[in-house]
This record gives structure tokens, sequence and C-alpha cells, in this order.
């Protein structure tokens, strides 16, 4: 089974989405997404100040078996980027909503709202 | 979807199940890094069952694959000894590459792949009514089969089934041994898809479960498709449908080296081969550490002529991606090429296969 914290948001292309205090947000990949691709390999993370659409590919995820796309949950521009995480990319296997990717400022926070709840997301991946 | 009598085991052990050519295998147990590791440092063992053993039985078995494989079984000389061989179509294509034992004159053993088997049996059987109909070619689906790879595979495999040592303990590399024959035989060969020592193992269907145990119980991990891949790959060693199929020469494909053009004789497939100059070759590629992940299909830019990946990865040993591809004849190791990954071009080395072998960088 799946992990699923209760306390994120999740976009149907399997990201998560961490509210920060600063009215950021973190985005990683979800527990079933890491399953699914196996043991990573290689991280592309993208570029600080990058302006992102909503569902715009922004980051490569490769695995020993696939490469994946990673999606922008909402429209914003990135505000930080994990560039250290492949030095450590096991640790979005073992770990992966600690192993995160980007951080984004939501062009309208409203949208986050729309994404799944933990409930959603679950019912969404059966 | 076809599966090994091993399939119930593998579900027992938490493993991750694909359609591997109609059947249902595991790609791995929780880690195909781990499991890739463990054969190169240690021991590890695939459920290959999905193979098929063939037996070629009768008067003229020699004559009958020295005309249908493109490497000369008169090479086999001694009982046991094995040779790696394609099996061409007339145009020189390639039909699948296996495995052939030889025991005595009136019996050898090939080894097939599961994609092929089906049209290997059909094709083998065509070419055995029109050249040696007295010739039987026996399907072994009786017999399951499990390699066991890595520096301690040969200790772990005599611990966990010492009654196969007397057998297996003089063996040299690519040679087998049978125990018995009929329902109750098996079959213990030095040989193997991982660049690592070892023995693939043959054992009747119901017993293949208890030796399975039996070699876990002595330290042998199991291990899925996705590490046999990244294993084989290392290795340099051609998988069927990505270095060759039925639209390549073996002398497009890097496997020159299992043909013999030298002798007289004739095989299916000879005239075609001896007819056209290879203007293609497969040799390896690598990117420096952290640069990104060749796959198969990926186009390579070369000063002579466009190429393509047929397989590529993450090389675990290695810790940089590492391809096979088919380039154009006039590029060679030492060249630098550009591959063609998603927006960008990636510069890669170009190299003499093997990667790794043996638990050791190659390159």
């Amino acid at each position: 089974m799946s992990s699923i914290p209760d306390n994120l948001r999740y976009a149907s292309s399997h990201e998560w989405m961490r509210a920060e205090s600063d009215g950021t947000y973190t985005v990683g990949i979800s527990d079933f997404a890491q399953e699914q691709l196996g043991d990573l390999v290689f991280l592309e993370v993208p570029e600080v100040g990058r302006k992102l659409a909503a569902g715009e590919a922004c980051a490569v995820v490769e695995s020993v078996k696939a490469a994946s796309d990673v999606y922008a949950p909402v429209a914003g521009e990135v505000v930080a980027a994990n560039e250290g995480l492949s030095d450590a990319l096991e640790q979005v296997n073992k770990d992966p909503y600690n192993a995160w990717l980007f951080r984004i400022k939501p062009s309208n926070p409203a949208d986050v709202q729309k994404l799944m709840d933990a409930a959603a997301y679950a019912k969404s991946i059966g | 979807m076809k599966t090994t009598p091993l399939h119930e085991t593998h579900r027992t052990a938490g493993a991750k199940l694909v359609d591997f050519a109609g059947w249902d295998m595991p790609l791995h147990y929780g880690s195909q890094i781990e499991e890739h590791h463990a054969v190169r440092r240690d021991a590890g063992m695939f459920d290959t069952s999905h193979m098929l053993a063939i037996d070629v039985e009768g008067t003229g078995a020699r004559a009958f694959l020295r005309y249908a494989l493109a490497n000369n079984v008169d090479r086999l000389t001694v009982p046991g000894k094995a040779q790696y061989a394609c099996l061409l179509a007339e145009d020189g294509g390639v039909l699948d590459d296996l495995i052939v034992y030889f025991f005595t004159e009136d019996f050898f053993r090939v080894i097939v792949n599961a994609g092929t088997a089906d049209a290997d049996l059909a094709w083998l059987g065509n070419l055995r009514s029109r050249i040696a109909p007295a010739l039987n070619l026996r399907p072994r689906r009786d017999l399951a089969m499990i390699a066991v790879q890595g520096p301690n595979a040969r200790d772990k495999t005599f611990a966990a089934l010492p009654e196969l040592r007397a057998a297996g303990e003089p063996l040299g590399v690519f040679f087998g041994a049978r125990i018995g024959a009929g329902a109750s035989e098996r079959f213990i060969a030095r040989t193997g898809y991982t660049g690592e020592d070892g023995f693939e193992l043959l054992v009747p269907n119901d017993q293949v479960a208890e030796v399975w145990m039996r070699l876990t119980r002595a330290g042998v991990r199991p291990c899925g498709l996705g590490a046999r891949d990244t294993l084989r790959l290392e290795a340099g060693m051609s998988l069927y449908g990505h270095e060759i199929d039925e639209k390549v020469t073996p002398l497009e494909s890097g496997l020159a080296w299992t043909v013999d053009l030298k002798s007289p004789r004739d095989f299916v497939g000879k005239a075609a081969l001896l007819a056209r100059v290879p203007a293609r070759q497969v040799l390896g590629l690598v990117l420096p550490p952290k640069g990104g992940v060749l796959r198969a299909h990926q186009v390579v830019h070369t000063p002579h002529g466009d190429g393509e990946i047929t397989s590529g990865t993450f090389s675990p040993t290695l810790n940089q991606s590492v391809a096979l591809a088919r380039l154009p004849a006039a590029v060679a190791p030492g060249d630098t090429v550009q591959v063609a990954v998603r927006d960008k071009r990636l510069d890669a080395r170009v190299v003499k296969p093997p990667f790794a072998r043996h638990g050791q960088s190659k390159i």
C-alpha cells in the first residue's frame, strides 16, 4: 500500500504539494509514483525563477527502467530547486515526502485547493 | 498470461510482476539495483523457466545443427561443451540467439528465448522435415530453469544442492552436464547472461520450488528481469528484439565472432551474409556520470550518419549511463557522438563492449 499523508495536496500526475509558512509550496513525487518507477538514478530540476504553467513539464526523474516527466501542479514561479537531491536519489525511493524537488510560488494560491486531497488521491490510484 | 512453476513463489516473495513475451515474470523483488549488486558482488538467481530447452535427438543431430546454425557445431568436440549461436533466416536475419550443448552425436540440447520459442520450434521442425526427417526435436516444457550467478554462485549452489557438486565442480566455462535422464533429469551448466561466473540449472517442474527455496536459504538473492537486463547490458550481451532481430544480420550486430564463414560448410543464411558488406555495427556508448540516461530508440548523430540506441540504461556498477547502439560501420571506439535525449544532444563516448564483467569496470 502506498503512503499518502493527509496534510498534502496531490496532482493526478502524482506530484504532491506541501504548504509552507511563507506562502510557497514544496513539490515532490508521491510514494505511488516512486513505486511505479523503481530505483531512481537521474534527476533534472527546474531553474529558480522559471515561470511555469499548470501542467507544464518542468522536471525529469529517471529510474533504471524509465524516464518520467514531473509536471507543475499549479501555475507559478520556481523559488527553490533541490539540486543536492541528485547525490541522494535513493531518498526519493525511501522517503518520497521529504525528498522534495522544487518549491513554487503559485500565481493564484486558490489553485492549490483544486488539487486532490489524500482521500481523493487514494481513490484515484485504486 | 503464461506462468512458470515458480510463479506462486515470486508472488509470495512480493515480486513486482510484468509481462515479458507473454509470461508473467518478476521485474524485481524490491530493488533492482540491489539485486544487480548482489550478482556482481555475491550471488543472485533468476527464474528463467520461460526459456525453452529443445533436445535434438537421433542420428544426424550434428549435421542438422551444422546446417541450421550460423556458428559451427563442429567446434564442439568434447561432451558437455556449449556454444553461443544465432539461428538465421535465408536472408541472414536473426530468428533467435541460443546456446547449443553437445553431449553425444545423437543428443544435443539448444536453449532458446521465451518470445521466439514457438517460432523456433516451427522453423526447426520445417528444416528437419526437409533435411533430417528421422531426427526428433523434443521441447522440454517439463523442465524449469534457474540461473545462479555471481562470484559466490558456485559455493552457494553446492551448499544448497550438494547433489550437484560432483557434476558441477569439474565443469569448465561453457560446459554443461546432465544428471539422470527423462522425467527426473537435472542439468547443470557453467553458462549465464550476466558476465559473472555461475550456473544455469534445469530441474523437473515439480522440484523447482524446492530448489529455489534451498538456494534462498543458502544466501542466493532472488533477482528479477530488471537486474538481468542491466547485468547483460553491462556485460555487452545482446538481447533478442533489441540488438538483434529478423531485420538485421549478426554481422551488423556485434556478433561476427559467432558466425563461422571460414569453413566450407553451408548453413542457412550463409549466402546472404556473403553477398553484402555490413554497413552497420553494434558498439557501446557511455555518458559522463550524472549526464542523464540513454534509452533504446534514441537517435545517435555521428559524422558518418545517424545510428540508434538498441538498449540503454543506468549502469549500477559504473554509476553512469551506458548503451549499446547500432552505428554506421565507420564509427570507431574513442569517437564522440551525440545522442538526442528529449530536447538535448548529449555527448557520448564510443567504446567497445563489455562495460563491466566479473565485478570490474572494463572501460
